[in-house]
């Protein structure tokens, strides 16, 4: 089938994203194979899946990057992405890049204020060199909100940070959340940051949305929070990953020296 | 177990044999003891007039040269062709390349034959630049456009197309649109490319002048060192080619310069 093209559509009602039937081919391969899925406005959902498993396949058929999809997906004219990496324009300063393609007149200060939201205060003529992995996802963050989107892609936006950069960034992104109440549709793998953060946490399995699961948990919320101890479980089942058998299990020989071996040799 | 003691050196540097130069000075030692080698044999008559002059003869050669006049309308005269040449091909290699990397039809128009082209030894073009032009500076300065146009092309077109996907992809996400994807994305993206061509079109200039010079020529370094050639003036020889070398080397500098001041943003500076 000829790929749809992906158009603003004023009649998604309270939706912000509506896809239905959404098949993607790679070759022989199927990716998609039918995924239906909804957003109501403002609504953050976290998509939860195996690494290759069309996460981000769907993310970049509603970014609107890819079209070679089957079906219907319709989604609101400002959406903007946040990628795993910054992708920041290394050759423009900080602000160049928060305020690239945005028009009017008004587009420096809207981006400054941008920034001063992110905490970037200051670095508005710095090259994006100097700026540390958790800055500069930090000015992608403020990228993607200058345009005041109305869906925001976030495809695994923390995945490359250290472990206590991904809590600052999780902190400030349900607080950006909050105050700007896009509908947010977050690409991730790991399952305490789908919890900690989303209205609704969907799984999706080979190909197929095959858990829908709301979080009835109040934001915000702190990480370990003993009422979402249930939903990890769930969730953690439902990826295959068997909880009790991963915790007790033996330690693993190294793949290098023998089983129990006790002293390191060198591979040579 | 054995224990290993590391070998420490806590004042690295305080030792040193010589009293600190500074280090541009230092950087001159090597070329000094050359110097002082050159004129040992110069004067122990181991190094003829006829065969190389010795650095005492070259300099006051190029002091008379100077006083005379004679040298600055010859560096006048060379570096002029230089600039045009410059002036021409360079701005005609960038155009080419973006043509060529940034629309399909120009690349089959452009590329394949650039690319096949680049292969002609540009020096052997003179006898046909000859015919052509004649013996005046039309056709010196075309040889070099021809030869300072591959490096600039080459380096500028495969910088465009090496541009990171990445990049484009981001622009589709922020709604840039084409005009603005040149101007904010390509442009930027390609300026390393460039001054790499820029750098090696300024070596290759200078290289291309010195030959074609050296072939009727009524001004100009190259006419200089013929003409010197012509009465065995071994150290005049020399002053023309030093010459050559300090302009080729203030050339790079300045590209060098560039570099610095526009790539500023470039990762590892």
């Amino acid at each position: 089938m000829a790929p749809r093209p992906l158009e603003e559509d004023p009649g998604l009602g309270t939706a912000a994203v509506a896809a239905a039937g959404v098949v993607r081919r790679f070759g022989s391969r199927v990716v998609l194979h039918g995924v239906d899925i909804r957003i109501r406005r403002g609504e953050f959902v976290a998509l939860l899946g195996h690494s290759g498993g069309g996460k981000s396949t769907l993310l970049r058929a509603l970014a609107g990057l890819d079209r070679d999809f089957e079906g219907s997906i319709r989604v609101p004219g400002r959406r903007s992405v946040v990628f795993q990496d910054a992708r920041l324009l290394p050759w423009a300063p900080v602000l160049a890049n928060v305020t690239l393609g945005l028009r009017g007149g008004d587009a420096s200060r809207r981006g400054r204020a941008a920034l001063r939201e992110v905490g970037l205060e200051g670095h508005e003529q710095a090259w994006p060199k100097t700026l540390s992995g958790g800055e500069a996802q930090r000015a992608a963050l403020a990228r993607a909100l200058v345009r005041e989107p109305e869906l925001l892609l976030l495809d695994e936006p923390f995945g490359a940070l250290d472990a206590l950069t991904r809590i600052r960034m999780q902190g400030l992104l349900q607080e950006l959340c909050a105050r700007h109440e896009p509908a947010v549709l977050l690409v991730t793998h790991d399952v305490e940051e789908a919890i900690l953060l989303a209205d609704r946490v969907l799984v999706l399995l080979d190909g197929r949305i095959s858990l829908d699961l709301a979080v009835n948990v109040g934001k915000p919320r702190r990480r370990g929070d003993a009422a979402c101890a249930g939903l990890r479980s769930r969730l953690l089942r439902e990826l295959g990953v068997d909880e009790k058998a991963e915790g007790g299990r033996q330690p693993v020989p190294s793949p290098l020296g023998g089983a129990g071996a006790g002293e390191m040799r060198p591979a040579w | 177990m054995t224990l290993l003691d590391l070998p420490t050196r806590p004042h690295a540097g305080t030792n040193r044999r010589w009293p600190a130069l500074p280090r541009p000075v230092e950087r001159f030692v090597g070329i000094a003891v050359l110097l002082i080698v050159w004129q040992a044999l110069s004067s122990a008559g181991l190094l003829g007039e006829n065969v190389l002059a010795g650095p005492v003869e070259v300099a006051q050669a190029g002091w008379q040269l100077l006083a005379a006049g004679t040298l600055e309308s010859a560096v006048w005269a060379s570096l002029q062709r230089v600039l045009i040449a410059l002036a021409i091909g360079v701005p005609a290699g960038t155009i080419l390349a973006l043509v060529a990397g940034l629309t399909r039809a120009g690349d089959d128009l452009i590329d394949t034959p650039v690319q096949a082209l680049r292969f002609v030894p540009v020096i052997g073009l003179q006898p046909l630049v000859i015919m052509w032009f004649g013996i005046g500076d039309v056709a010196k300065i075309s040889v070099i456009v021809f030869g300072v146009m591959f490096p600039v092309y080459i380096n500028t077109y495969a910088a465009v197309r090496n541009l990171d996907p990445r990049h484009r992809e981001l622009a589709h996400t922020v709604g840039l649109g084409r005009l603005a994807v040149i101007r904010r994305i390509i442009l930027p993206g390609a300026l390393p490319g460039f001054l790499v061509g820029l750098r090696m079109a300024v070596a290759v200039s200078w290289l291309i002048l010195v030959f074609s010079e050296q072939i009727n020529s009524t001004n100009g370094i190259g006419y200089l060192i013929v003409q010197a050639q012509t009465f065995f003036q071994t150290d005049t020889i020399v002053v023309g080619l030093a010459t050559y070398a300090v302009l080729g080397l203030i050339c790079d500098a300045l590209v060098r310069v560039l570099e610095r001041k526009v790539l500023a943003w470039l990762p590892g500076r």
